[in-house]
């Protein structure tokens, strides 16, 4: 690999890696490991920890992937590997 | 106009549709046939992802068992949709970019090894035809139900539907009528919602109404159904009994298991670029969240709605709960079907509906006069049940049975076009007869679809004990044996050939090995299924997350010791990382 796609390649690795620690954390943080604490903050009609299990982390999910993609695309014409327009 | 007529009018137009679609799009080559000629736009691939995506399970059960569950059942919803964030970023555009028609394909080249890629399709036909039963299960139920023939009858026309648009219009052919079904399915879903959201909170939203004041209360809906559950020894709704570990374990074997589930993976085949693959899973779970975060809403909804359809005074007051005598329309329906049923214990004539395995309010109940919970209710048959819940209008509910139709329609079709390029590609044309002309493969392609559409119609009509239980085994098998190769292949170019094998059949026997022993499945189970036997306190349901573990640990502790993989392979990894030079439709 030569070192202009290496670099890509590291980028790409390091934005992945960040996604998925966000990821991570409102799933299996907010939902599941520290819902117990959150719950006990109530917005609106909603405990957190509840929310974040069924609603909030979805919402987050649908954003981490279009930051994702507008990234990416932003990345491949950096590094002048994206495709043609066409 | 009655229901039943108006059912068979909306039901049969979504079919002529579908059936239109088909003729419209008829696949002419094998490219068109496995992957639409990888034409679709992105946006129009996300659809048809989340259709194909939704099962009868998503549309039909999900609320219901939630409304069960409460906090328990998150886990299907975020491992239902988090999956999508893996796909996006860990799967789909390096998938794409290598531009092939299976994933089987992929693991056969990636680790040079033909033996890889029998396995690899070994489980996909395994995990495929396990959900396909369900599907065809739901198209019974609902056939049943809504259009009162036997459950043979609507088999029969849900088989002829998909034989017509899966054989002869392959992938192109499914994706647009996928399209359409997730237009039927998402409206037949979010209407009844609103309208419920809207009596019940006076706030049309379901994603906020469940967070409203119930109307003529002041008093919070989470809030108010914790009371009323909880006064009737049931646990509270926002907290779950299952240990955090186990709750972790399932969503992420449910997480994985999606992102490694063939019928899911082979969407993002189809589309004209990398970067469409990219967004096309973004648009997926777009598509897909519409029903997820109006789901636990509409399970929340109909818990309460059913709770205080029975109980409707004080608990315990002579005249607190519902007389059989005045029970609700819908209720004499369900009942007809069996789903739902009542036995007056205490002889009153007054629905009793409690939770009797809780000791402590047992012993309350049986100083009310109560003799035990006297009411049994299907989960299955909350969403379809809701419209009529609601008083809405019978288009309603005729649409809410054309939904649950596609919904199931438009999986089983991608499963089993994914069993049909199994066996046609991986196991004809790549293994044992390379010679077949792209005519002949095209035919063996057809052919596989419309037998699988017969045994899958038969595993629908005699569903094998062991339905419900298999499920486990479809996420478990992808989580453990599919994902991990597939990650690895991309994000590692040492893994090889000896590496990939040991790791898929690790995690593939243990995974199986243990669902095996606490589930019995064919046999009666070696262990009994409960939370004290269970290793690390992980259940069957979530020991997919193990099985990857360990997929992973020892697939790269064998390639460490073996040699690596030769200097082609690594090239072609190395190609895959790039989006430039993605072509179209590969002929091979």
């Amino acid at each position: 690999m030569d070192e202009q796609s290496a670099a890509y390649w590291k980028r790409n690795v390091k934005l992945v890696a960040t996604l998925t620690v966000i990821w991570f954390i409102v799933s299996y943080g907010f939902g599941i490991l520290f819902v117990d604490a959150l719950n006990s903050i109530e917005i609106a009609g909603f405990q957190l920890g509840f929310w974040f299990a069924q609603q909030g982390s979805i919402y987050v999910f649908v954003a981490l992937i279009f930051v994702y993609v507008s990234k990416m695309n932003k990345l491949d014409r950096e590094f002048d590997v994206h495709e043609d327009d066409d | 106009m009655d229901l039943t007529t108006l059912t068979y009018i909306v039901v049969g137009l979504s079919f002529a549709l579908y059936i239109g679609i088909a003729i419209w799009a008829k696949a002419s080559t094998t490219g068109e046939f496995y992957v639409a000629g990888k034409g679709v736009n992105p946006v129009v691939n996300g659809m048809a992802t989340a259709a194909d995506w939704m099962s009868a399970a998503s549309f039909i059960s999900m609320a219901g068992l939630i409304a069960f569950l409460g906090y328990g059942g998150s886990v299907y919803l975020m491992g239902w949709t988090g999956g999508y964030c893996l796909l996006a970023m860990l799967l789909a555009p390096y998938l794409r970019k290598y531009g092939k028609f299976t994933v089987p394909e992929f693991i056969g080249d990636r680790y040079y090894s033909k033996a890889a890629r029998i396995v690899a399709v070994i489980c996909l036909i395994f995990i495929s035809f396990t959900y396909v039963a369900g599907q065809m299960r739901g198209v019974g139920i609902v056939f049943s139900r809504f259009l009162e023939v036997e459950i043979l009858t609507g088999l029969i026309v849900g088989m002829g539907i998909v034989f017509i648009y899966a054989v002869l219009g392959g992938m192109k052919g499914i994706t647009y009528t996928q399209v359409a079904q997730y237009c039927v399915l998402i409206v037949a879903y979010t209407i009844p919602a609103i309208f419920i959201a809207f009596q019940l909170t006076g706030n049309p939203l379901p994603q906020l109404a469940f967070g409203s004041t119930v109307n003529g209360t002041g008093e919070y809906m989470l809030e108010r159904l914790n009371n009323v559950v909880t006064e009737l020894g049931f646990l509270e709704y926002t907290t779950t009994n299952k240990s955090t570990i186990d709750v972790f374990a399932i969503t992420a074997a449910l997480m994985v298991g999606t992102a490694g589930l063939p019928h899911v993976i082979v969407r993002f085949f189809t589309v004209p670029k990398v970067r469409d693959a990219r967004s096309s899973a973004g648009w997926a779970l777009v598509f897909i969240a519409l029903l997820y975060t109006t789901a636990p809403a509409v399970g929340a909804m109909a818990r309460l709605n059913l709770t205080e359809t029975i109980q409707t005074g004080e608990v315990g007051a002579e005249d607190g709960n519902l007389s059989y005598e005045e029970r609700p329309d819908w209720m004499k329906r369900w009942e007809a079907t069996g789903l739902l049923s009542f036995e007056d214990k205490n002889g009153d004539g007054r629905i009793q509906y409690y939770n009797d395995a809780n000791a402590e309010f047992a012993a309350k109940a049986a100083e009310y006069g109560w003799a035990g919970n006297e009411l049994s209710v299907d989960r299955d048959i909350m969403v379809l049940a809701n419209p009529e819940i609601a008083q809405l209008p019978n288009w309603v509910i005729a649409l809410v049975a054309a939904g649950g139709i596609a919904a199931a329609l438009s999986t089983a079709a991608g499963l089993l076009l994914v069993i049909s390029s199994g066996v046609s590609h991986d196991l004809l044309k790549g293994t044992f007869t390379p010679d077949m002309t792209e005519g002949q493969e095209l035919m063996a392609g057809r052919i596989a679809a419309a037998v699988a559409i017969l045994i899958a119609g038969y595993l629908g009509y005699n569903p094998p004990g062991f339905v419900a239980q298999v499920v486990a085994f479809a996420f478990g098998l992808a989580a453990s044996s599919l994902f991990p190769v597939i990650i690895m292949g991309i994000f590692s170019k040492k893994v090889n050939r000896e590496g990939a094998i040991a790791g898929m059949l690790t995690g593939l026997i243990f995974t199986m090995g243990y669902i095996l022993a606490y589930k019995g499945v064919f046999f009666d189970p070696i262990i009994a299924n409960t939370p004290d036997n269970w290793l690390f306190g992980i259940s069957p349901e979530g020991i997919g997350t193990v099985g990857m573990v360990l997929n992973f640990i020892v697939a790269f502790a064998v390639s460490k010791v073996t040699a690596e993989p030769p200097a082609h392979i690594q090239h072609m990894v190395e190609d895959i990382r790039v989006p430039k030079g993605a072509g179209g439709a590969v002929d091979h």
